[in-house]
């Protein structure tokens, strides 16, 4: 007689196959489908030597589909990983040491961005200028942005980076 | 950044703007005087203004100071290409206070960050023109005997104006109950009503200029409808008609009303309200030579005797 598996178990394999389990290094999860290059921009990866896995439009229970980064040997600043919580306000983040997740966290939106977003207001001096924009983050929970020198508002959604 | 750099109005604190005022009223009583000797200032004009640029210059020769400077970017180094940082650390190597007007937005709170020498903003493109809003001030203050509990009502361009804008930001302090009467296409933007929310400010808005909302103001602040702000050219020509101040109109308005108005106007006042004892609009650009005269003073730390 022949068992006939269940599918359950044949599909959580092909899930994990989908993303490569990793030894050293940091995972970006939950990144919202449409910020995921966006994040890979901001962050430099194109630039990265070592293992890089992007997945994007996985399913995700709470997001619907959601993005993820697993970059090997690679630990980015705390500041520099904060940058991407303009655009991926809910990404977590895992540090990788020996297969195992020793650090997970949420990223921070910074008081101030400095040099990452561009003012969407052609006549705005930093569009104008050999100059770093900075914006003040105007309301956390709309995630609103105000260029420090044009004053002008941008939300979270139309973030257009430099 | 100079901490007497005046850039926007919101750098300023309630009683700065009431020492500002006081200081006003006490250059209107004697405008010559020699406070400025040996100071030199730089009036650096990107673009041309030259009713802002005569009060600065006025102010800063009556106060004993000398003027260098340019009227238009096209006779500077910038038409030569030359960034805005390196124009101000040139200039700055010459001068005690750079007043400087610019077609860019947030160009002046950029060149605080590049020197030490104050700065004060005679205008960056629509987004801020403190002097403006301290000269409005001043007048109100001035017709008013005070800033507080005044209904001022606010007509015209109201979108893009920026001076409505600056003069709703420095009345917060001032519990002001506001009328907005626009067209639906310059009505008030939501940022500024929600800053009247927040600051738990009185508003009303409005599409008809009616005698109710004349005969309840204090303060009529008359704005310039701009052509080019409409793509229907018809729309333009009804809405100009529409919020045009006549002298009929001012029949039943209260006894201390003034109109104000930031000019130049085109004809949104009708020449027949010049001589009503009610227009103010000529007073209050003179108005600009005193408030800028205590604004430059208070760039350069210097009291007045």
């Amino acid at each position: 007689m022949i068992t006939i598996k269940s599918e359950t178990p044949m599909n959580t394999q092909k899930k994990e196959l989908a993303v490569a389990a990793l030894r050293n290094g940091t995972v970006i999860d939950h990144i919202p489908s449409t910020a995921l290059f966006k994040v890979v921009k901001l962050l430099g990866i194109e630039n990265v030597g070592t293992h890089v896995t992007i997945g994007n439009n996985l399913d995700s229970r709470l997001m619907g589909t959601k993005g993820i980064i697993k970059i090997a040997d690679v630990f980015f600043p705390e500041e520099t990983l904060n940058r991407i919580a303009i655009i991926a306000p809910g990404a977590v983040i895992n540090i990788i040491r020996d297969f195992e997740v020793v650090e997970k966290r949420h990223v921070e939106l910074p008081d101030e961005i400095v040099g990452i977003v561009k003012c969407g207001n052609p006549k705005c001096i930093t569009n104008n200028e050999p100059m770093r924009t900075r914006f003040t983050v105007a309301d956390r929970q709309s995630l609103t942005l105000r260029c420090n020198y044009c004053c002008k508002e941008v939300g979270s959604a139309d973030v257009q980076l430099c | 950044m100079n901490s007497k750099s005046l850039v926007s109005i919101d750098d300023i604190s309630r009683d700065e703007i009431l020492q500002l005022l006081e200081s006003a009223r006490r250059f209107e009583e004697n405008p010559n005087r020699r406070l400025l000797d040996g100071k030199v200032v730089a009036t650096l004009f990107f673009e041309p203004s030259t009713r802002t640029r005569l009060s600065f210059e006025t102010a800063v020769n009556r106060l004993g100071g000398r003027v260098i400077g340019f009227s238009d970017a096209s006779t500077s180094s910038s038409a030569k290409g030359e960034t805005l940082k390196d124009t101000i650390k040139m200039v700055s190597n010459y001068v005690d206070l750079i007043v400087m007007r610019h077609y860019l937005e947030g160009a002046a709170r950029y060149a605080t960050e590049v020197t030490d020498v104050p700065v004060i903003n005679a205008g960056d493109g629509a987004n801020q023109h403190p002097s403006q809003t301290m000269l409005d001030l001043y007048s109100i203050y001035k017709t008013q005997g005070k800033l507080e509990d005044l209904t001022i009502t606010m007509v015209g361009d109201l979108k893009y104006g920026r001076t409505v804008h600056s003069l709703i930001q420095a009345m917060r302090y001032f519990n002001p109950t506001f009328h907005f009467v626009a067209c639906e296409e310059l009505r008030m933007p939501d940022e500024y009503k929600e800053l009247c929310d927040r600051n738990g400010i009185r508003y009303t808005e409005h599409t008809d200029f009616s005698a109710d909302v004349i005969n309840s103001s204090d303060i009529l602040y008359m704005t310039r409808v701009q052509r080019e702000r409409f793509t229907d050219i018809m729309e333009y020509e009804k809405v100009k008609s529409l919020y045009t101040l006549r002298n009929a109109m001012l029949a039943d308005a209260k006894d201390n009303l003034k109109v104000l108005h930031p000019l130049p106007r085109i004809t949104e006042i009708d020449q027949d309200v010049d001589d009503n004892p009610k227009a103010y609009y000529f007073d209050q650009a003179r108005n600009g030579l005193y408030a800028r005269q205590a604004i430059i003073c208070r760039a350069l730390g210097i009291e007045q005797a």
